[in-house]
């Protein structure tokens, strides 16, 4: 197959970017895998740009900067450069871009990375523009050959054709198209003219993972590869103090033990022999700078933080300064645990290290920051290093290590071992017991009601620990004030004419990371639960009374939350027979979700049947997904207000250990879900997280109208005794 | 030495008596379909189906298939599986897509037992399989559905 050269740009806020190097991959892969890793990348003959790869045999490859595991990049990116080109649906691949930060860097952060859910977002003019270019090199490819004007050729489903009758395929011009130069500013289509965009298309990485062929990081296994499995501190903060590893070295398929800055490493020729030799292992842990605090006694110590007020997040009129004096003052103080993402696929890493270099296989969810981390572990240039983005069972925030704690632990272990392949696995147990948590947080909240039942101020005190601060994303605090911290709790829609948000920073040996839709996770349970006590002293309708609060400059809120209100039939009435309706409404990542849950009791905790949940996303690019996206947030959300908190007992030790003990939302507990996709020409943003943050308080409202009880602490299973 | 049938061909492993199936499965035979989630029977994405009956793979001593027969998501080849997995793909029932081998094989375990599963028996039979993504709504759809292309 004749390799051409490549030329590449990279649209940017500055115009095309040319580039000279274009990354290669050859992996290959037998069945429905095969539609994600076609045969295209290797047999392209034409690369107009990073992003996109025409073979000879038709087909279109596009480079996904942004990793997938689960909210669907795969099938949105491909759809805008489809889209752009004309080509049909049938003749797409969607496979990983390599870590490359100057290729594929996320425009929204200025380095490669997954998250905030902004892929659709930053990729929308950058994308179609990647196609458009694309389309417009092939016809001009067949204005050569053909010896017509460009203007009277046109494309459609993957054919250019002439009116004098030439037709072409795009790989049989795609030679051709490949000496060409780039257009730096490629015409995009009006939203009008939008074929594919705006249409259910199948996703393209579903065939694969319903063989079991999808590769993910786990399943890749190198000629003599060593499975490598870490014990870690029991507490954080708490270092090695010893460790006698002879009965584990003793264990059959045990190569080596080796301590690591993490722990002590037990290499095996397979997973089992790593687990048992583990197991075989005595330690003594230095306890000396752990976090030797119960969950308790952290959440007494937050308490108390909350009564200094914490530095202003928000201010607004007067602040809290008109709640004092009130007719009526109500005040409620939210406790939110730690929360572990779970992914189902555990965090896992394949490194082969050989004189060349490196190569390794990782759910990387920021390229920018792990593979720097693992050239500098091994000692080596990141030129000699290949970092392949792999499919990753979920993330849900956990894989977005701003430390590339996971990479540094993967060169440490392959450093410790010398040149050779490794897999490092975690376990359950190690996932649960090892950190990067939800911030454990508390809500301190305050408003007034004057004689005639008017709020005449709102104050939340949020505490909690940053995400941000001494990581090397700390650059996006201003102040040093973490707005993940309190997000969610400022820039709401509603008018209270004065209100305060206040922020106290803690700090802990418990590192703490993004969850899913991150402080909107807190901040989007504690006002809207808030909020709703207030209408109910104020004798108000929710729905109405939020609408009757809602700022005339917040047109989309209000329109979610009419819609939802339509599609659930609300008719002020909270409670019919022995089911209740609660009401929710909040933005996250300028996607605004309204929500309306149906609950009833059972054994003493919610049992939700159905949720109606109205989204405006901006232009809707799958709306399948999007409805995907909506179902799956409201699922994670629900298992999550319900069942789980990661707690730490006294000493400091965490107590949960696998499913076991923290739960899982089950097939039985998953309420029917419907979605309405708000008509919308604004430019598209993200729906990975903002389907979660509204279920938790709809549902604690319809159980407060049910059974009296505000639920303030969460989970509910702790909060109901249940 | 385990000697044991699988996908409809005899394998041999020469690995300790208590190494579970799973791994087995993924580290000495390379068949990657099977999943690790929890290592505790807690999540079933490592469902197998050892003698036609479904299995957690990685509570599964491989002693206990010797002699025995299994099948993984890589060797389904049934009316019922072909309906699940054609089910899941018109549907877009997969995100992470890692635990959705083990749904597949329980869902078609299902369907074999149940012609026509209500969702009672689907909350039933699908109880041991945790989805983080929670695809619940898509999974019971295509139950239903493939259920109904069996009938048709």
């Amino acid at each position: 197959m004749t390799r051409l050269s490549r030329r590449a740009f990279v649209a940017s806020s500055a115009g095309l970017v040319i580039g000279l190097t274009l990354p290669l991959k050859s992996r290959a892969q037998s069945g429905a895998a095969a539609a994600l890793q076609s045969g295209a990348t290797d047999g392209s003959t034409f690369a107009p740009n990073a992003f996109v790869r025409v073979a000879p045999d038709d087909s279109v490859t596009v480079l996904i900067k942004h990793i997938e595991f689960g909210q669907g990049p795969f099938t949105g990116l491909a759809t805008l450069v489809a889209e752009e080109m004309d080509a049909d649906w049938s003749q797409m691949r969607a496979e990983h871009a390599p870590a490359n930060t100057e290729l594929y860097k996320n425009l929204a952060f200025g380095m490669q990375g997954t998250g905030g859910s902004t892929a659709m977002a930053n990729s929308w003019t950058q994308m179609r523009k990647a196609g458009a270019a694309a389309r417009a090199m092939l016809v001009a490819a067949a204005a050569q050959e053909w010896g017509v004007p460009e203007s009277e050729i046109t494309v459609a489903k993957g054919r250019i054709s002439h009116p004098s009758g030439r037709e072409s395929g795009f790989g049989a011009l795609a030679e051709k198209a490949a000496q060409l130069t780039p257009p730096e500013e490629p015409a995009l289509k009006s939203p009008a003219e939008f074929r594919l965009i705006g249409t259910d298309l199948p996703k393209l990485d579903t065939p694969a993972k319903t063989d079991g062929t999808a590769q993910f990081t786990m399943d890749v296994y190198r000629e003599g590869m060593q499975t490598v499995v870490v014990a870690h501190p029991p507490k954080f903060g708490a270092t090695l103090a010893g460790f006698d590893d002879a009965k584990a070295r003793e264990m059959p398929g045990v190569t080596a033990v080796h301590e690591i800055p993490q722990g002590v490493a037990v290499y095996a020729r397979s997973t089992h022999a790593a687990l048992m030799g583990r197991e075989a292992l005595s330690i003594d842990w230095d306890d000396s700078g752990a976090e030797t605090r119960s969950t308790e006694e952290i959440f007494a110590d937050y308490a108390e933080a909350a009564q200094e007020g914490g530095r202003d997040a928000e201010m607004i009129g007067d602040g809290a300064a008109g709640i004092d004096g009130s007719d009526q003052v109500i005040e409620a103080e939210f406790r939110f645990p730690y929360l572990a993402h779970a992914p189902l696929e555990p965090l896992d890493g394949v490194l082969e290290w050989t004189e060349e270099g490196a190569e390794i296989w990782l759910g990387s969810q920021f390229p920018s920051f792990d593979k720097p981390t693992i050239a500098k572990g091994l000692g080596l240039s990141p030129e000699t290093i290949t970092l392949n983005v792999m499919l990753a069972g979920g993330s849900f925030g956990r894989r977005a290590q701003d430390t590339a704690h996971f990479a540094n632990e993967l060169a440490a272990i392959a450093k410790a071992g010398g040149p050779g392949a490794y897999k490092l696995l975690w376990t359950r147990e190690d996932d649960l017991h090892g950190g990067y948590y939800r911030p454990l947080t508390i809500h301190k909240m305050r408003a007034g009601l004057d004689a005639d039942g008017r709020i005449t101020g709102w104050e939340d005190i949020v505490v909690n620990q940053s995400i941000m601060a001494g990581g090397p994303m700390a650059g996006m605090m201003k102040d040093d004030m973490d707005p993940t911290a309190y997000e969610g709790a400022t820039k709401m829609p509603y008018d209270f004419g004065n209100a305060r948000t206040g922020w106290v920073s803690r700090q802990s040996p418990v590192p703490v990371l993004w969850w899913r839709s991150v402080g909107h996770t807190h901040t989007g349970y504690a006002t809207e639960v808030f909020l709703d006590m207030l209408l109910e002293a104020q004798g108000k309708d929710p729905v109405q009374g939020r609408l009757d609060l809602i700022r005339a400059d917040a047109p989309r809120d209000r329109a979610v939350l009419e819609k939802v209100a339509e599609m659930a039939g609300w008719d002020g009435t909270k409670v019919k027979g022995d089911k209740a309706y609660g009401v929710a409404l909040h933005e996250s990542f300028e996607t605004y979700v309204a929500q309306i849950a149906e609950v009833s009791q059972e054994n003493g905790l919610p049992r939700v049947h159905r949720v109606w949940c109205a989204v405006d996303c901006g232009i809707a690019v799958n709306p399948n997904v999007i409805r995907a996206q909506m179902e799956g947030g409201i699922g994670f959300g629900l298992g999550a207000v319900l069942f789980d908190e990661i707690t730490l007992a006294e000493g400091g030790q965490v107590e949960q250990d696998n499913f076991d003990t923290y739960r899982m939302l089950r097939i039985s507990e998953m309420p029917e879900v419907m979605v309405e996709i708000i008509a919308s020409d604004a430019d598209p943003t993200g729906v990975g997280e903002p389907g979660l943050p509204p279920i938790g308080p709809a549902v604690a409202n319809a159980w407060r109208a049910l059974t009296g009880q505000t639920v303030t602490r969460l989970p509910f299973t702790r909060a109901t005794g249940a | 030495m385990t000697t044991f049938e699988l996908n409809g061909k005899e394998v041999t492993v020469d690995v300790p008596e208590d190494m579970p199936l799973l791994w087995v499965l993924r580290d000495e035979l390379r068949l990657t379909g099977t999943k690790f989630g929890c290592g505790v029977a807690q999540c079933g994405a490592c469902t197998v189906f050892l003698n036609g009956m479904t299995r957690r793979a990685c509570v599964t001593p491989v002693s206990m298939a010797e002699g025995g027969f299994v099948t993984t998501i890589e060797g389904l080849d049934s009316a019922e599986s072909r309906a699940v997995q054609a089910a899941w793909t018109r549907l877009d029932v997969p995100q992470c897509g890692w635990c959705q081998s083990g749904q597949v094989m329980s869902a078609t375990a299902l369907l074999r037992e149940i012609r026509d599963p209500s969702d009672e028996d689907i909350d039933q039979a699908m109880a041991g399989n945790i989805c983080r993504c929670a695809t619940y709504v898509r999974i019971r759809k295509a139950i239903h559905d493939a259920a109904d292309t069996l009938e048709g």
